[in-house]
């Protein structure tokens, strides 16, 4: 792993790499999340005890996925920052978080409707449900400290050590609904014992996850050639200003 | 077509669900281009302002 980012750390090389893997991603992400909405939405037979609520599922369960996914990333992201000063590791944390945010915007509020007609309640302050919501604030509190200095350096500084801290909320949001006594069910489909949900119904979920990782790639690689371009402008404006000084 | 729409009796939960996930997921997608855009832009502009500079 710290070889691999090592060799992406370099802001050429990172934009050759993704020259490439973007129309890729592009692809993959229309397809799957194409063939993964008609089949959730038209051909997956309802639940035999929610009904057609169950196609909630297959936006849900991918967001909430991704919301952890992405907030890992940029976790191993932060650590590469605050030990070897990457500079493009620190570019992609700030690219990532307010993708991480919408995702586990999406998790919540789907996970809100679904609530409703299955539990009865749009809203419990659970410990799966409360450490989601945490993890949104997470994403706001990355989002507000990584810009909150005149200094570049030092907001991403802050912000990466926010993001390694706040990594403790990980285990506690997987391991929530086994811990503690909540509303949400366990896991049906990340199990040691292999997945408990029919094949009809995992494998739509699982072209959905895969779109929506997809989908998360090329958000990523929009995200970090901007913040590129960012970090491109201030030199030049630095620059100027020195030579207007 | 009217089935498929009603879901079950539950379009009120399946439709907003889906309709939410699109709002934020494709809003980020066409911010982040935006932003993209509007960067690139001002960048361009720099660029050509530093190479002007540089001509004597």
């Amino acid at each position: 792993m710290p070889s691999l980012l090592h060799s992406l750390a370099s802001p050429a090389r990172f934009q050759r790499i993704s020259a490439r893997v973007f129309p890729w991603a592009v692809v993959l992400a229309a397809g799957l999340l194409g063939c993964g909405l008609v089949w959730a939405l038209v051909f997956v037979p309802p639940d035999y005890q929610q009904g057609d609520t169950v196609r909630v599922m297959y936006v849900h369960v991918p967001a909430a996925w991704m919301s952890m996914f992405c907030y890992a990333v940029m976790a191993v992201l932060s650590v590469s920052f605050l030990i070897w000063k990457h500079a493009l590791a620190d570019l992609a944390a700030r690219a990532s978080a307010p993708i991480g945010a919408a995702f586990t915007a999406v998790a919540l509020i789907t996970g809100s409707l679904w609530g409703k007609p299955t539990w009865g309640t749009y809203w419990e302050w659970d410990a799966r449900l409360t450490s989601v919501l945490v993890l949104f604030f997470l994403y706001l509190g990355h989002m507000a400290l990584s810009n909150a200095f005149d200094d570049r350096e030092r907001g991403g500084r802050a912000a990466a050590i926010l993001a390694v801290v706040g990594a403790i909320n990980l285990p506690i949001i997987k391991f929530s609904v086994e811990w503690w006594n909540t509303l949400h069910q366990p896991a049906s489909v990340l199990r040691m014992d292999g997945p408990t949900i029919h094949s009809s119904m995992l494998w739509p979920l699982l072209i959905m996850a895969a779109g929506f990782a997809a989908f998360y790639v090329v958000l990523l690689l929009i995200r970090i050639r901007s913040e590129l371009m960012a970090r491109r402008i201030e030199v030049l404006q630095r620059h100027r200003a020195a030579e207007g000084a | 077509m009217a089935a498929f729409l009603d879901m079950g009796g539950y379009a009120a939960t399946v439709w907003p669900s889906y309709g939410v996930t699109a709002v934020i997921l494709i809003g980020l997608l066409v911010f982040s281009l935006r932003q993209l855009a509007k960067r690139r832009e001002h960048l361009d502009a720099l660029e050509a302002e530093r190479e002007r500079s540089r001509i004597p």
